[in-house]
């Protein structure tokens, strides 16, 4: 049986992670391939990458890192954050990358998503929603971009169908709404995403408890459960999200003998 | 026994860095290449899939498709992951008309669209994630997780080829093995310890026929 996964999320920065974490006896807790090489150790099931870099001068940073991530962490590695073109694609998987997040170039141009689907496989391409309610409007969320600046006005489920049907091979999806709180994820917007593609959802912001991963992948029907903070605080390791998952119930790779 | 030259077939459809690093964690010192005489001249040979079986298929319409025949005629270990397993079939449900290389007789199919998991919500496509199988076989380990990322698997004529099963809304072919050749749906490179036990056992004398 399929089990859900669990991803950790690293914010980096010119290299660096944003927020520090406090994994005990950690060299240095702003390397991003160290605490990335903690969090397989600590049995997740993937690791994302979400580059913050402000300019595109300093991408070379961003590769060097992949591909150092890539050399010793042997799960599943996702990046994301300022893929633009094609030759951004090709970079970050020819540095290492399993799987490449797009999200704002997406929607300026939802031709690039099907032809680097076509080109790199759909396994390779996933496509991150931004997403927040519409005030006053039950059951409406609009897409936003630029890091949750810019609202575009596109329906989200309609996104969500149409990025489907362009080929990307799983969706990110970010409650905006949620993002930052630890008070859950939207599981009404992860439900009804989950319900209307036929590709996996990757539910993301808002995680604060152990419950709220539980109802993600249960009430939200979510495929795999990305959070950052609640790890990177140091509230819980994935080992203890992954055992708690078990006693409830819920199908998940145990943490590996070693 | 030592490791030899391992040679990964390098198609020209994707990323092989997650394979070659995969082989280095293991102590190989992996060499990429698309020349018939330097795949033909390893101890080892690895086929990796990304990409298509369509563009595969082409890809192995030439001399580097005759070079794997021929490689895997000598009876030297091959190991094929992902495509790289499909590849070895007739054709594929994915690119109708398209010949695959034919060692083995057998099709690669799409997963159903209406298989459901057992709480009755549908399966999603791709089966993206770590799957658990069932095999015992030497070479897998009964029970372990591996880390499967796919829509198509294959469906052998000979179903003593299958090595180990899946289950996604029914069991699937997870691996096959047959005298020299060894090939696995997952992807031991990306499969953790798991996975790299299984390159281990490749790049081990340990046989698996």
């Amino acid at each position: 049986m399929l089990a859900k996964r669990i991803i950790p999320c690293l914010d980096v920065k010119e290299g660096r992670v944003v927020k520090g974490i406090n994994f005990v006896g950690l060299r240095d807790a702003g390397d991003p391939v160290e605490s990335a090489q903690r969090y397989s150790d600590g049995g997740a099931d993937e690791i994302t990458f979400l580059d913050i870099t402000a300019s595109h001068e300093n991408r070379r940073t961003l590769f060097d890192l992949v591909d150092r991530t890539a050399s010793t962490v042997a799960v599943p590695l996702t990046v994301g954050g300022g893929v633009r073109e094609r030759r951004d694609v090709s970079e970050l998987l020819h540095a290492g990358a399993d799987k490449v997040s797009i999200n704002s170039a997406a929607v300026a141009n939802p031709t690039f998503v099907r032809d680097m689907s076509e080109a790199y496989g759909a396994q390779a391409i996933v496509v991150a929603i931004d997403a927040k309610r519409v005030p006053g409007e039950e059951g409406k969320w609009t897409v936003y971009t630029h890091g949750g600046r810019r609202d575009t006005g596109l329906d989200a489920i309609a996104w969500a169908e149409k990025m489907a049907d362009h080929g990307a091979g799983e969706i990110l999806l970010t409650s905006m709404d949620r993002d930052g709180t630890q008070d859950g994820y939207d599981l009404v917007l992860t439900r009804t995403v989950v319900d209307a593609i036929p590709i996996p959802v990757v539910a993301s912001g808002g995680v604060g408890t152990l419950g709220h991963v539980h109802e993600g992948l249960t009430a939200g029907g979510a495929d795999a459960a990305l959070a950052a903070s609640i790890f990177h605080d140091g509230h819980y390791t994935v080992a203890e999200v992954k055992e708690y998952l078990l006693d409830h119930g819920v199908c998940v790779r145990p943490p590996e003998r070693t | 026994m030592s490791a030899g030259r391992v040679a990964i077939v390098d198609l020209g459809l994707g990323n092989l860095h997650s394979v070659a690093k995969a082989f280095e964690r293991a102590g190989a010192d992996p060499e990429l290449s698309a020349d018939p005489e330097v795949l033909l001249r390893a101890d080892r040979l690895v086929m990796p899939g990304q990409g298509a079986f369509k563009e595969c298929a082409h890809a192995l319409a030439g001399e580097i498709g005759e070079a794997v025949r021929a490689w895997i005629d000598s009876g030297r270990p091959y190991l094929g992951i992902c495509l790289g397993m499909q590849a070895l079939f007739e054709s594929s449900e994915e690119a109708p008309g398209e010949k695959g290389l034919g060692i083995f007789r057998g099709t690669v199919k799409r997963f159903a669209s209406d298989l459901l998991d057992a709480e009755g919500n549908p399966l999603k496509v791709p089966h993206i994630g770590w799957n658990q199988i069932d095999s015992t076989h030497p070479v897998f380990e009964d029970g372990e997780w591996y880390y499967f990322v796919h829509s198509y698997y294959v469906v052998p004529d000979d179903e003593s080829l299958i090595a180990a099963t899946a289950d996604y809304g029914g069991p699937f072919c997870a691996a096959i093995a047959r005298d020299n050749v060894l090939a696995c749906q997952f992807h031991p490179e990306k499969s953790q310890h798991a996975g790299a036990r299984v390159i281990g056992h490749f790049l081990g004398d340990v046989s698996w026929s």
